[in-house]
């Protein structure tokens, strides 16, 4: 038996990742990854965690945090279209508009 | 394949996915290694016992979504990436998440039951059956709170994206 512990530990190592990328990369399409990355290892760690207790339940809050990280990534990148349309770039550094 | 030895390898998988997606400079490359990323977790949920859910994550995770990010890459057509450069701000940013991922460890210090071998828990193994049992009797509302926030998420989607009408404002 592998302990929970490990499944843990590459639940907060893909965790840690994706808040790297999202805080590193300026590429808004590379950053959307990077949350992706994030729900991943926090659907780990349901599913792990839920095994000692109950396993169905585990199964279905994942499901549940799939679906919403569809509904993300369809409005995120429809942003991102939106905003290569109007100012020919991805990079989140060169949109500033809102910035004070 | 015993447990120990399907966790090894497909955490490695994940790992090794996910390292690249924060590293490659192109982000086709990045999508690509992240779909395999994706793979190695559903091999995770497999030596959990969810085969299930391993499914549904080869099929909208690293089916749907991605091709959903390479179909946006594509319509995008950028130039060949430069080097981002390394600023003080990045390396904030690196000194930040490297912050986060010791506080993540917090429990592992903090919390000894954790180093136990976390045995099955025996009363309802988990089938697409009893899946779909709790998704519609326990947890019903989500469920359709959920499907409603697809659907708005889609039309939302639609209307941010499409192009705008010549007699209207961009």
């Amino acid at each position: 038996m592998v302990p929970q512990s490990w499944y843990l530990l590459l639940s907060a190592a893909l965790f840690t990742l994706g808040v790297a990328g999202f805080a590193a990369r300026r590429n808004s399409l590379v950053m959307f990854m990077s949350v992706e990355l994030m729900l991943n290892a926090a659907n780990v760690a349901f599913v792990a965690c839920a095994r000692a207790h109950e396993p169905v339940r585990g199964t279905v809050y994942a499901l549940f945090v799939i679906a919403i990280a569809a509904s993300e990534v369809a409005v995120g990148l429809a942003l991102v279209l939106a905003l290569f349309r109007l100012k020919r770039t991805v990079n989140a550094d060169e949109i500033r508009e809102l910035r004070a | 394949m015993d447990e120990r030895t399907g966790f090894l390898l497909f955490s490695a998988i994940a790992l090794v996915g996910a390292l690249n997606v924060v590293l490659r400079r192109n982000p086709v490359h990045a999508v690509l290694w992240l779909v395999g990323s994706f793979l190695g977790v559903a091999g995770i949920f497999l030596t959990l016992g969810s085969g299930l859910l391993a499914a549904i994550q080869v099929m909208v995770y690293a089916g749907a979504i991605m091709v959903l990010f390479l179909f946006v890459i594509l319509l995008l057509n950028l130039e060949t990436p430069r080097f981002e450069g390394i600023s003080l701000a990045r390396g904030a940013s690196l000194f930040a998440s490297a912050a986060t991922g010791l506080l993540l460890l917090w429990p592992f210090v903090s919390d000894r039951s954790l180093q136990a071998p976390a045995t099955p828990a025996v009363n309802l193994p988990v089938t697409a059956a009893n899946v779909g049992m709790t998704l519609f009797q326990r947890f019903a509302v989500p469920f359709e709170i959920v499907s409603l926030v697809l659907l708005v998420a889609m039309v939302g989607a639609i209307h941010v994206a499409r192009r705008p009408r010549r007699d209207e404002p961009a």
